[in-house]
């Protein structure tokens, strides 16, 4: 299991039995392999019921999901508007949202949808992040060049104030609390002065914390 | 009074500087056959109110390509190369909204309502400028109606009173531009005759569609 694949799974033992979850493009859209049975997934151009990607004869342009890949409709499904589609996420129905971060800080903000030069657009992602029950947030503890991804203050643009409640990254799992972030879960072999050295916020320990899946 | 319309009918209704609302969503249920009749229409300086421009000339995106297009309203543009360019060079002007409060700003306007609010984008980029409410003791940001001059939509059926159904994701904004648009046409996969779609299976209602294209040779 590479680290992606270690994120997505993790992140998918938060959904239970009932749960209706949006999942986001990249990592997040790995969660639905994982997910225990009972599990919906909600796709915010207006369906839940999402089911696996399809080819071929099945692949048609009725069920496309937010990135236009075409899907499967599980028994049960059900078709809306945009309108009632994010109507079920602002009220609440919606149990969680798994989406990607470039910046997640101390207090729970999330920046996830611009980079200076590079404004695409938030699409749903302010919406969700404000709406759902719980918010985790999939990603890699740093960038690519080694930057922390975890940090005091967002410098990029606000997807949503104080909206996070989970980051699982492949290192560990931190949990935004109203004292702080707190370590919950760390990878074997790591120890928490690992983790934080690769993030600009003071971490609060559990003592010990829990051991990943690896 | 049946409501089909010809192309030319259809083509001769649009003119330089007006809104048109387009349903889709990245390239799916989009309202191809009437982005054809804006483009043989000749209409530019356009400003377009939808939730993404497609890809670089695909769907809505052929309205971009062409040059059509002065101010765009949407939630998405990072699909379309040429969109991304063009804002990037100051030549189309770009409005963000967050999805779902874009679909609320349209049911608003389709619905005779004055705003709406909602916490989306609290604190963020999108809540410049707009004014802020505080009900109930918790702080709301205010949405305002959005309405065009022609909709554009794209409907699964549809009969000669413009009862419209959709099919899965292909629904998206579609019915929502039905409502907000101060005249509504119609690209229907399939027509059917009056009484032909089961009444409760109906999701847009006729009395908001003013005209279907059909080809010359089509259902009258």
């Amino acid at each position: 299991m590479n680290a992606r694949e270690r994120i997505a799974r993790r992140a998918a033992g938060y959904f239970s039995d009932g749960d209706v979850i949006n999942l986001g493009i990249g990592i997040p859209s790995l969660c639905s392999d994982y997910a225990p049975p009972g599990v919906m997934f909600h796709t915010e151009n207006g369906l839940v019921g999402m089911g696996p990607l399809v080819e071929g004869v099945l692949a048609v342009e009725g069920f496309s999901n937010a990135t236009a890949l075409r899907f499967a409709p599980v028994p049960g499904a059900s078709a809306f508007d945009s309108a009632e589609s994010f109507a079920l996420v602002r009220s609440g129905k919606l149990a969680a949202t798994v989406l990607g971060g470039l910046q997640v800080a101390e207090n729970g903000d999330l920046a996830n949808w611009a980079q200076p030069g590079r404004i695409f657009g938030m699409g749903g992602a302010m919406d969700l992040v404000s709406g759902a029950r719980k918010v985790i947030v999939t990603m890699e503890l740093c960038t690519k060049d080694g930057k922390p991804k975890v940090v005091n203050t967002c410098s990029y643009p606000l997807t949503g104030q104080r909206c996070v409640d989970h980051i699982v990254t492949e290192q560990c799992v931190i949990d935004v609390t109203p004292d702080g972030l707190v370590l919950a879960e760390l990878l074997d072999g790591l120890t928490p002065q690992d983790i934080q050295r690769q993030v600009e916020p003071t971490l609060i320990v559990l003592a010990p914390p829990k051991l990943m899946p690896a | 009074m049946n409501k089909f319309a010809l192309p030319e009918e259809i083509i001769a209704l649009f003119h330089d500087g007006q809104t048109l609302m387009c349903g889709g969503f990245a390239n799916h249920g989009v309202p191809n056959r009437l982005i054809d009749c804006v483009i043989a229409s000749g209409a530019r300086h356009l400003t377009l109110i939808s939730n993404d421009s497609g890809d670089a000339d695909l769907t809505i995106g052929r309205l971009i390509h062409h040059g059509l297009v002065d101010k765009l309203i949407a939630s998405h543009i990072g699909r379309n190369t040429e969109t991304v360019a063009l804002v990037a060079e100051a030549k189309i002007e770009l409005e963000l909204v967050p999805q779902g409060s874009l679909a609320e700003r349209m049911r608003c306007g389709g619905s005779g309502l004055g705003g709406v609010l909602t916490r989306t984008g609290l604190g963020t980029l999108v809540d410049k400028d707009k004014p802020h409410m505080v009900v109930n003791g918790e702080e709301w940001l205010l949405e305002t109606p959005l309405r065009a001059d022609i909709g554009l939509v794209r409907a699964r059926t549809a009969d000669p009173l413009g009862n419209l159904t959709y099919r899965g994701t292909m629904r998206n904004f579609n019915p929502l531009v039905a409502k907000a648009a101060r005249l509504t046409l119609v690209d229907a996969d399939r027509l059917v005759d009056v009484d032909e779609l089961a009444l409760d299976s109906i999701v847009t209602p006729g009395v908001y569609v003013d005209k279907i294209l059909v080809r010359q040779g089509e259902l009258r």
